[in-house]
């Protein structure tokens, strides 16, 4: 029963029993690892506050199998021995309401595209990225959680084309888009019931994909909320099932709250 | 396996949280060795528990008539709502003997990564509660996890325009413990939360 040790990003707590909780993280070389953590819901626990969703830290799990040979039959859970914190990054947000609902976005889109025990280091590393930028406060908070479903979609292998036309590969631009099509479609392959985005929005969804924020940052309230919706319609279309924590995003806050200049509307 | 009744009793046992089979087996057949009166006892309770006990519509606390006991006792300062998630905190608050206003019972905190949001609790039950300008402090109650945060956080921001004086539960250190072992957001906040010392 070896013990292995990695760093993670808590993305989702679960009750168990009297005082332990199910702890699903995302870690860096051995993917999506539910586990337990014993006692974590008492208030003596040592560990318990850095267990947290949107907590980033270094973790020692006792495993059920050894880690380097593929697991053979039923097994249970893995178990918490110790954790040290690297970032509570969920402690700092859940103070803001807006930016919590979009740290929930994030954590349930990064559980939906990974499968446990396949180590999926680019999204883990735009998890970290993205949670650190929101505590930061580097962009408007909408931004960065559009840009973190861009390029985790395009890390899953779902990036939508945003150029070519995702049936013919015609180079573009092209103005029509469908969800359904994989992205921005020439006019002979339009699908019926296409959206018609503006320019400056798939030019928006280039920027977050490429991470200029220069461009990006300057982008208009209109080009940011098509391309919230794109981005999101197209998740969802992959994914077969929506996001639960999508519909509860704070949007007129967490753009209020974005500008590095104004403070959060939260208190 | 065993027959009929006895194993229906093992299974509905099972279901209960924390009861595993062997538990599951081991209460059926203490019940099995019960006096009747004993038994009888026990089931009647929970038929009353069923019937009987229904949530209270000012608080949402358990209760045994349309209103709970908190909320019927004139003694109870009604300038002061503590809100917890669950009616079991309304216990534990109790037990404190330090609280002597009023109680709302959300019934969960909100969770979007659950599909939980702020129209899934009685969060409009509360607002209601404090538009007749009674309500003079609302303590946040909510647990003192990432959930019951952006929970007591979400309330706090639309409380704001209402006159009402805000409070949240401290958090820090426990009682009796070691402080080479607090966490670093534990000790944080009991850092930020510190008091002069008379």
């Amino acid at each position: 029963m070896p013990l292995y040790r990695d760093d993670a990003v808590v993305l989702r707590v679960h009750k168990l029993g009297e005082a332990d909780r199910i702890i699903t993280m995302l870690t860096r070389r051995h993917g999506r690892v539910r586990a337990v953590g014993k006692g974590v819901r008492r208030t003596t626990s040592r560990f318990g506050a850095r267990l947290e969703p949107g907590s980033h830290i270094d973790v020692q799990l006792h495993s059920r199998h050894d880690p380097e040979q593929p697991p053979v039959g039923a097994r249970g859970l893995d178990i918490v021995t110790q954790t040290e914190s690297l970032g509570s990054y969920g402690a700092q947000l859940a103070g803001d309401y807006a930016r919590w609902t979009i740290v929930s976005v994030i954590c349930e889109t990064a559980e939906r595209l990974t499968e446990e025990g396949e180590p999926s280091l680019r999204l883990y590393l735009l998890v970290v990225g993205a949670l650190r930028a929101l505590v930061e406060r580097q962009h408007d908070p909408q931004l960065i959680l559009d840009a973190f479903l861009i390029r985790s979609m395009s890390a899953a292998g779902w990036e939508p084309a945003l150029t070519e036309c995702a049936k013919c590969d015609a180079p573009g631009p092209h103005a029509a888009f469908h969800v359904g099509a994989g992205g921005a479609v020439c006019e002979s392959c339009r699908p019926p019931g296409s959206a018609r985005p503006q320019r400056a929005t798939v030019q928006l969804m280039r920027d977050l994909l490429d991470a200029n924020w220069t461009s990006a940052d300057t982008s208009e309230p209109g080009p940011r909320r098509e391309a919230s919706g794109l981005l999101a319609a197209h998740l969802q279309w992959h994914l077969e099932r929506g996001l639960r924590a999508l519909p509860l995003v704070d949007r007129a806050a967490a753009v209020t709250a974005g500008s590095p200049d104004l403070p959060a509307v939260a208190p | 396996m065993y027959e009929g009744p006895v194993q229906d009793l093992i299974d509905e046992l099972g279901r209960l949280p924390g009861i595993g089979p062997k538990s599951a087996q081991r209460i059926a057949f203490h019940l099995l060795a019960t006096e009747p009166a004993d038994v009888e006892r026990l089931a009647s309770t929970l038929r009353r528990v069923k019937d009987e006990v229904r949530f209270c519509r000012i608080c949402g606390n358990v209760a045994e008539d349309d209103e709970c006991r908190i909320c019927r006792d004139p003694r109870r300062d009604p300038a002061a709502i503590c809100v917890v998630e669950e009616p079991k905190d309304v216990v534990a608050v109790e037990r404190t003997r330090e609280f002597r206003g009023r109680y709302h019972v959300l019934g969960g905190a909100i969770s979007p990564i659950d599909g939980i949001g702020p129209d899934d609790l009685r969060v409009r039950e509360l607002m209601t509660r404090l538009a007749d300008g009674t309500v003079t402090e609302l303590i946040l109650a909510t647990d003192p996890n990432l959930e019951g945060e952006a929970t007591a956080t979400y309330l706090a921001r639309l409380v704001k325009p209402m006159d009402i004086t805000v409070t949240r539960l401290a958090s820090g250190l426990p009682v009796g413990g070691d402080l080479e072992y607090a966490d670093e957001v534990t000790l944080g906040r009991a850092f930020s939360g510190r008091r002069t010392v008379d």
